[in-house]
C-alpha cells in the first residue's frame, strides 16, 4: 500500500492488520518455540513482512519465556492477546483480537498437542524438529486461516492418515 | 499409530537437520547452511534433470533453512513444478513452500494459480483441500481474482466432499478479508447460511466462521442466520455429553462450534421473534445453571471447554444489555470466579467485568465486588491480573466509591510496576477529576499522585490540575497552601515545582498573610529549588517570579536581584537569557499599572474535553498502538486537545457553555489583553511543540460555525448534505440538540485524511458522562479503503472528540461512503446514518495546459459515452469570482486564455486512484441572460464523466 507519508505522518500502514477491524478478527498467528528461545513453528494467519515477523516473534519470546510458571496464560501484548501455554519443553503461543476468547484459544492449543501426540506418538520436540512439515500439515488440517476448521480428533488424523497412505502407494 | 515410518522419510533433510543441530556456534550453523545452499543450487542448475524426489528433498531443505530465520532466494520455480507433480507428497511439499514463501506479488503467481486451478477441477478431495489449503494460506488479491467466483460453487455444491466444503468456507472467508469486494455472495448467500443446518458438525464448524464476518458486512442479507443459530446452539447445550461423539471435548458438547454460534449471534441485536428469544434465553440460563453443576471431569480441559461457553455467553448477554436477570446472574458468576484458584479465570473474570460494570443493570452489582478487586489489586502475583483489578476498579468507580477507589489506586501506586504506572496516574487523575465533590480532594489527589509517582505524571495531568485550579476560584487558596506546604519537603519532583510555581505565581497572594508564607519566604522556596531543575521548568519558575513582582511589589528588589545576575542574564539558553532580560526590563520600565494589567491573574480556561482522558484513550484505544509503530504513535500522541495550550483569540471569547467546569460564566476576561493572558501560557507551547491536530481545534470551526441550516438530515436527504462539501473539505457535516459532527479534510493525490470531530453539545456540568456506545462503522465502498479507530465510548457535555480516518482511493467511484453513529443518551439508544463527504473530485490533481494541448486532448476524447453534459438553471450567484473559487474548490485547474469566448470557464485535473489516473476536462458555459449553464465534461473514463457531472450540476 503506497501510503503518501508527508500526508500521513504517522504512517500506519501496519496498524490495519491488526485494528480491530471486524473482518480481520480471527487468530493472528501461532509460534511454537523451546525453553531457549529457538523457534520450531511458526504460522501467521495475517500479511506481515518477514521483517515484522522476525521483530515480533523476538519480542514475543522474550516476553513469554521471561514470565513465571504460575502465572496466567494470556496477557495483553501491543494491542492482541496472547494465549500461550507451555508442554514440557515447548511453549506454543498464539495471538488473538481484543473480542476472542482466550479459553477457547487456548484448548485449540491443548487440542493440537493432543493431534500431535496422536500423530507422532507421545510427541516431543525432536519430532516437530525432525518432521516439521507434518507439524504444518495436520495445524493446517485443524486451523485454517486462523478459525477451527475441523475440531474431531478423529477426523484431521484420518486426513493425514489417508494422505500418508496416498503417499505408501505412490512410492 | 507408529511414529514417523511414513514412507515418505527424507533421509538427506533428517541428516541436514542433525547436521544443523549438531553445529557448535551459530558461525557452524551458517558455514553448514551456505555449503547446503551452495549444494542444492548447483543441482537445480545441474545438466541432469531431477527426479520427483530429490527435488522435493531440496526444496524442504530450503524450507528448513527459511523457517530457520535465513533468506532464500531461489527454488520458487522448482516449488512451482512440484505441484503439477502427481505424487501427492511432492505436491504437498510443493504446497507447503509455496504457502510459507511465496508473497503475492511474485512472478511465479499465474503459475501458481494454474497449478491450484486443476487441482480444483481435479475432482480428487485430498487435492483439492491441498489446493484451498494453499489459497487461504496466502490469500493474496492475485488469488482472490482467480478463484473467488468458482470457491462459493465448490462449497454449496450437493457433491462436495464435507472435508473440501470446510476447507472451501475457510478459504473463502480469507479471501474475503483481503479482496471483499470479489467474493459475491449474491445468489448463494442462502444455501451458505443453511450449512448452518448441515449434518456434519466439522462443517457447520468452519462455515460459521464464514457467516459471522459476512453478517457483520451485510447483516440484513443474512438475518436468517439469527435463529438457525439459536436452533442449533439449543440442540448442543441440551445434549449429554456423549450426543455429539468425537465433538464432545473432555464431556463438553461441541465447545468450538458453541463458542462460534455464540459469537455469530454477537452480530445481531436480541431476536425480534418472541419463540426464537425465548429459546435463546433458555440456551443462556442453561449455560449459566452448568456452571454451578459440579464438574464432570477433574482436568482442566473440561473446566476451559465449558468456561469458554460461559465466557461467551456472558458476552452476548452484554451485547444485548437487555435482559437485567442474565446480567445479574452474569455478574455473580464473574464475583465466583473472582476468588478462584485458577489464575485464569480470575483474569478473565476481571476482564469481563470490566465490560459489565458499564451496563446500568449490571454496574451496581459489580459495585459489590469492590473488596475483592481492591484485594486483587494488592495481592495478585501476576501483574497482568493486576492490570485487570486496576482496569476494573477504573471502570466500576462512579461517585459513591471514588474516594475509596482512587485511594486505593493511590497506594497500589507505590509500589506498582514500572510497566503500568503511566497509566495508573492517568486513571487516578482522571478519576479524581471526574468525580471530585470538592475540590480541596482533587488536589490534594493530584499533588500525592505527583508525589508518588511524578516521573509519571505526564503534562497533561500537571497541566489539568492547574486549569481547573484556575478555573475554580473557590479552591485556589487551598492549593496554594497544598503546595506550599508539598515545596517544603526537601526532595520534591520537578512536576511539583512546576505546578508549585505556576500556582504561587497566580495565587500566592491568597497565602501571603501568614508570616509563615510571606512572599518572601514563598519565593526563597521556589528558588531554592530553581538550579535542580530542567530549562522548561526554570523558564516557567522565571515567568512565576515576574508575576510576583506585580503580586508582591515588597519582592521586586530581590527578584530583580536575581534576574540580574549572570546566571540568568547571561544564561547560555537564548529561552531562559530573554526571559530573564525582558522580565527585568519589564519590571524597572514598566509602571505598576502597566505592570498590573500584563501580569494580570489568568482568565479561566475554556474548556475542551479532558486532556487526560485523549491522552488515556491514545495509550489504551483499540489499535492504537501498531505492532511496529508503537514509539511513533507515543510520539505523534502529544496534545490532541490543546492541553492548556490557547490561542488568544478563543481566550477573548471563551463560551460559557463551553466551560467544563460551570463556573465563572461571565468571568471577568474582556479585562485581559489577550496577549498579558497568554504570558504564562508561553511556557506550554514550548514544554512540548503542539501538534499539527492541535491547530485543527483552535481555528474553532466546531465552536463558531453557525448553525447548520439542515439540521438533522435523515440519509434520504443526506444528498443534499454531500453536495455541500463537493467543492470545500471543511464544515459542520451534522448538527442537532445533542451532537455536532464537524469534518476538516486535506487530500493529496489518491490520498485523504479526513478529520471527525464530535461534540458534545449538552453543557451539563463536570463529570456527567452523556454519551456512550458510540460506534462508528464505515460502510466501506471496495473503491475506497477507509481506516480508522474507533473512537472512545465517552463524550462529556461540552467535550469533544476527535476521529481521524484515512482514505485510500483504489478506483473510481460513485457512492459516498456511510457513517453509522450509535449512541446512548439517557438511556436511549440513538442511530445515525450520514453520507461522508467523501466525493471523487476529491483526489483531483490540477493540470496546467495551453489552449492548444487542452483542444488537442478535448478531441482525443471524443467518444460519445466519454461526455457527459448537462443544462441548467441557475441555482446560486453567477458571480465570476463565486464562480471561480467553486471550480478551484473542485480541485482542477482553472486554465485562463484556452477558451475563445472569455465568459467560459475551463479546466483540467487528473483523478488518482491506486489503480489508474483518470484525465478530466470541464468545460461551463454560463449564460447570464437566461440564467443557465451548460456544463460539460469528458474523462477517460467513462463513469467518472457522469458521476462528475452529476456532482457539479448541483453547484452552481
Amino acid at each position: 500500500m503506497a501510503l503518501c507519508l508527508s500526508l500521513i505522518p504517522d504512517s500506519r500502514q501496519h496498524v490495519h492488520r491488526f485494528t480491530t477491524n471486524c473482518l480481520l478478527r480471527c487468530m493472528q498467528f501461532m509460534l511454537l518455540f523451546s525453553r531457549q528461545g529457538k523457534l520450531r513453528l511458526q504460522k501467521w494467519y495475517v500479511p506481515l513482512s518477514d521483517k515484522e515477523k522476525k521483530k515480533i516473534t523476538r519480542e514475543l519470546v522474550q516476553t513469554v519465556l521471561a514470565r513465571k510458571p504460575k502465572m496466567c496464560s494470556f496477557l495483553e501484548w501491543r494491542d492482541l492477546k496472547i494465549v500461550y501455554k507451555r508442554y514440557a519443553s515447548l511453549y506454543f503461543c498464539c495471538a488473538i483480537e481484543d473480542q476472542d476468547n482466550e479459553l477457547i484459544t487456548l484448548e485449540i492449543i491443548h487440542r493440537y498437542v493432543e493431534l500431535l501426540d496422536k500423530y507422532f506418538g507421545s510427541v516431543c520436540e525432536l519430532d516437530i524438529i525432525f518432521n516439521f512439515e507434518k507439524a504444518y500439515f495436520i495445524l493446517d488440517e485443524f486451523v485454517l486461516g486462523g478459525e477451527a476448521q475441523e475440531t474431531s480428533k478423529k477426523n484431521v488424523l484420518k486426513a493425514i492418515e489417508q494422505a500418508d497412505l496416498l503417499q505408501e502407494v505412490r512410492h | 499409530m507408529p511414529a514417523v515410518s511414513k514412507g515418505d522419510g527424507m533421509r538427506g533433510l533428517a541428516v541436514f537437520i542433525s547436521d544443523i543441530r549438531n553445529c557448535k556456534s551459530k558461525e557452524a550453523e551458517i558455514k553448514r547452511i551456505n555449503k547446503e545452499l551452495a549444494n542444492i543450487r548447483s543441482k537445480f542448475k545441474g545438466d541432469k534433470a531431477l527426479d520427483g524426489y530429490s527435488k522435493k528433498k531440496y526444496v524442504c531443505k530450503l524450507l528448513f533453512i527459511f523457517l530457520l530465520g535465513h533468506d532464500i532466494d531461489f527454488g520458487h520455480m522448482e516449488a512451482v513444478n512440484l505441484l503439477s507433480s502427481n505424487k501427492y507428497t511432492e505436491k504437498q511439499i510443493g504446497y507447503l513452500f509455496i504457502s510459507v514463501l511465496v508473497n503475492s506479488n511474485s512472478e511465479l503467481i499465474r503459475l501458481i494459480n494454474n497449478a491450484i486451478k486443476n487441482d480444483l477441477s481435479s475432482r480428487n478431495p485430498t487435492f483439492m483441500c491441498l489446493a484451498l489449503h494453499c489459497i487461504a494460506n496466502v490469500g493474496s488479491r492475485e488469488m482472490a481474482e482467480a478463484f473467488a467466483s468458482e470457491i462459493p460453487r465448490i462449497l454449496v455444491a450437493g457433491d462436495t466432499m464435507d472435508s473440501v466444503k470446510q476447507s472451501a468456507a475457510l478459504c473463502l472467508l480469507r479471501l474475503y478479508k483481503t479482496s471483499p469486494d470479489l467474493v459475491l455472495m449474491g445468489e448463494w448467500t442462502s444455501r451458505v447460511v443453511h450449512l448452518l443446518n448441515d449434518q456434519h458438525m466439522g462443517v457447520v464448524t468452519a462455515a460459521i466462521s464464514l457467516i459471522t464476518c459476512l453478517s457483520q458486512k451485510n447483516p440484513d442479507e443474512f438475518k436468517t442466520c439469527v435463529s438457525l443459530a439459536v436452533s442449533r446452539l439449543s440442540r448442543i447445550v441440551s445434549s449429554a455429553s456423549t450426543d455429539l461423539q468425537d465433538y464432545t471435548y473432555y464431556f463438553v458438547p461441541a465447545p468450538w462450534l458453541s463458542c462460534k454460534l455464540l459469537r455469530l449471534l454477537q452480530c445481531y441485536p436480541p431476536p425480534e421473534d418472541g419463540a426464537v428469544k425465548g429459546r435463546l434465553v433458555e440456551c443462556l440460563e442453561t449455560i449459566l445453571n452448568k456452571a454451578q453443576e459440579p464438574p464432570k471431569s477433574k482436568k482442566v480441559q473440561h473446566s476451559n471447554a465449558k468456561n469458554a461457553i460461559l465466557f461467551e455467553a456472558i458476552s452476548l448477554i452484554i451485547h444485548y444489555d437487555s435482559e437485567p436477570n442474565l446480567l445479574v446472574r452474569a455478574c455473580n458468576q464473574l464475583g465466583q470466579f473472582l476468588q478462584h484458584r485458577e489464575t485464569n479465570l480470575r483474569y478473565l473474570a476481571l476482564e469481563s467485568m470490566c465490560t459489565l460494570a458499564s451496563s446500568e443493570f449490571s454496574h451496581e452489582a459489580v459495585k459489590t465486588h469492590i473488596e475483592t478487586v481492591i484485594n486483587a489489586l494488592k495481592t495478585e502475583r501476576d501483574v497482568s491480573v493486576r492490570q485487570r483489578a486496576a482496569d476494573l476498579l477504573y471502570a466500576m468507580c462512579d461517585r459513591s466509591n471514588a474516594k475509596q477507589i482512587v485511594a486505593e489506586m493511590l497506594s497500589y501506586l507505590e509500589t506498582a510496576d514500572y510497566s503500568i504506572r503511566e497509566e495508573m496516574v492517568l486513571k487516578v487523575a482522571i478519576l479524581a477529576e471526574k468525580y471530585a465533590v470538592d475540590y480541596s480532594w482533587y488536589v490534594d489527589t493530584i499533588l500525592n499522585l505527583i508525589r508518588i509517582a511524578g516521573d509519571y505524571v505526564s503534562e497533561e495531568v500537571w497541566y489539568r490540575v492547574i486549569q481547573i485550579v484556575i478555573n475554580r476560584d473557590d479552591v485556589q487558596g487551598y492549593a496554594a497552601k497544598t503546595v506550599f506546604e508539598a515545596l517544603q519537603a526537601p526532595a520534591c519532583h520537578e512536576n511539583m515545582v512546576k505546578v508549585g510555581g505556576y500556582i504561587l505565581g497566580e495565587f500566592g497572594n491568597l497565602i501571603a498573610g501568614d508570616p509563615r508564607s510571606s512572599p518572601l519566604v514563598q519565593f526563597n522556596l521556589l528558588h531554592s529549588k530553581f538550579h535542580l531543575c530542567s530549562v522548561p521548568t526554570r523558564a516557567l519558575l522565571l515567568s512565576a517570579y515576574i508575576k510576583f513582582i506585580n503580586l508582591f511589589p515588597e519582592t521586586k528588589a530581590t527578584i530583580q536581584e536575581v534576574l540580574r545576575c549572570d546566571s540568568q542574564i547571561r544564561n547560555s539558553d537564548v529561552e531562559l537569557q530573554q526571559r530573564a532580560v525582558e522580565y527585568l526590563k519589564l519590571s524597572s520600565i514598566a509602571s505598576t499599572d502597566v505592570l498590573a494589567t500584563v501580569l494580570e491573574e489568568m482568565p479561566p480556561f475554556p474548556e475542551r474535553e479532558s486532556s487526560i482522558l485523549a491522552k488515556l484513550k491514545k495509550k489504551k484505544g483499540p489499535g492504537a498502538v501498531s505492532v511496529t509503530e508503537l514509539d511513533d504513535n507515543k510520539r505523534e500522541g502529544g496534545e490532541l486537545n490543546g492541553g492548556a495550550d490557547r490561542g488568544p483569540d478563543t481566550a477573548s471569547t471563551p463560551s460559557p457553555s463551553a466551560d467544563l467546569l460551570g463556573i465563572r460564566s461571565t468571568a471577568p476576561i474582556s479585562a485581559a489583553p489577550a496577549s498579558a493572558g497568554s504570558l504564562l501560557v508561553d511556557v506550554f507551547s514550548e514544554a512540548g511543540p503542539a501538534a499539527p491536530s492541535a491547530a485543527v481545534n483552535d481555528d474553532g470551526f466546531l465552536s463558531s460555525a453557525p448553525p447548520s441550516e439542515d439540521p438533522a438530515p435523515l440519509l434520504s436527504e443526506a444528498d443534499e448534505l454531500l453536495n455541500k462539501f463537493v467543492c470545500k473539505n471543511n464544515g459542520v457535516l451534522f448538527e442537532n440538540q445533542l451532537l455536532q459532527i464537524g469534518i476538516k479534510s486535506e487530500y493529496r493525490q489518491n490520498l485523504g485524511r479526513m478529520y471527525l470531530f464530535y461534540g458534545n453539545k449538552t453543557s451539563v456540568q463536570f463529570a456527567t458522562i452523556l454519551f456512550d456506545d458510540v460506534i462508528i462503522v464505515f460502510n466501506n465502498l471496495p473503491q475506497l479503503n477507509v481506516q480508522t479507530k474507533q473512537v472512545e465510548p465517552l463524550v462529556e457535555g461540552g467535550a469533544q472528540i476527535q476521529q481521524v480516518l484515512n482514505i485510500e482511493c483504489l478506483t473510481d467511484f460513485s457512492d459516498a461512503p456511510l457513517l453509522n453513529i450509535k449512541f446512548r443518551y439517557g438511556g436511549a439508544l440513538q442511530n445515525l446514518t450520514l453520507k461522508l463527504p467523501v466525493t471523487i473530485n476529491k483526489f483531483f490533481q490540477p493540470t496546467e495546459m495551453t489552449s492548444h494541448d487542452f483542444f488537442q486532448r478535448w478531441k482525443q476524447l471524443s467518444q460519445p459515452q466519454q461526455e457527459a453534459q448537462k443544462i441548467f438553471k441557475a441555482n446560486h450567484s453567477m458571480d465570476t469570482e463565486v464562480l471561480k473559487a467553486k471550480l478551484l474548490g473542485l480541485g482542477t485547474a482553472l486554465l485562463d486564455n484556452v477558451d475563445p469566448n472569455p465568459e467560459n470557464y475551463v479546466c483540467a485535473g487528473v483523478i488518482q486512484t491506486k489503480s489508474q489516473q483518470i484525465g478530466c476536462l470541464l468545460r461551463l458555459e454560463p449564460n447570464a441572460q437566461a440564467q443557465m449553464y451548460r456544463l460539460t465534461l469528458r474523462c477517460s473514463k467513462d463513469s467518472v464523466s457522469r458521476r462528475l457531472c452529476e456532482l457539479l450540476a448541483q453547484q452552481f
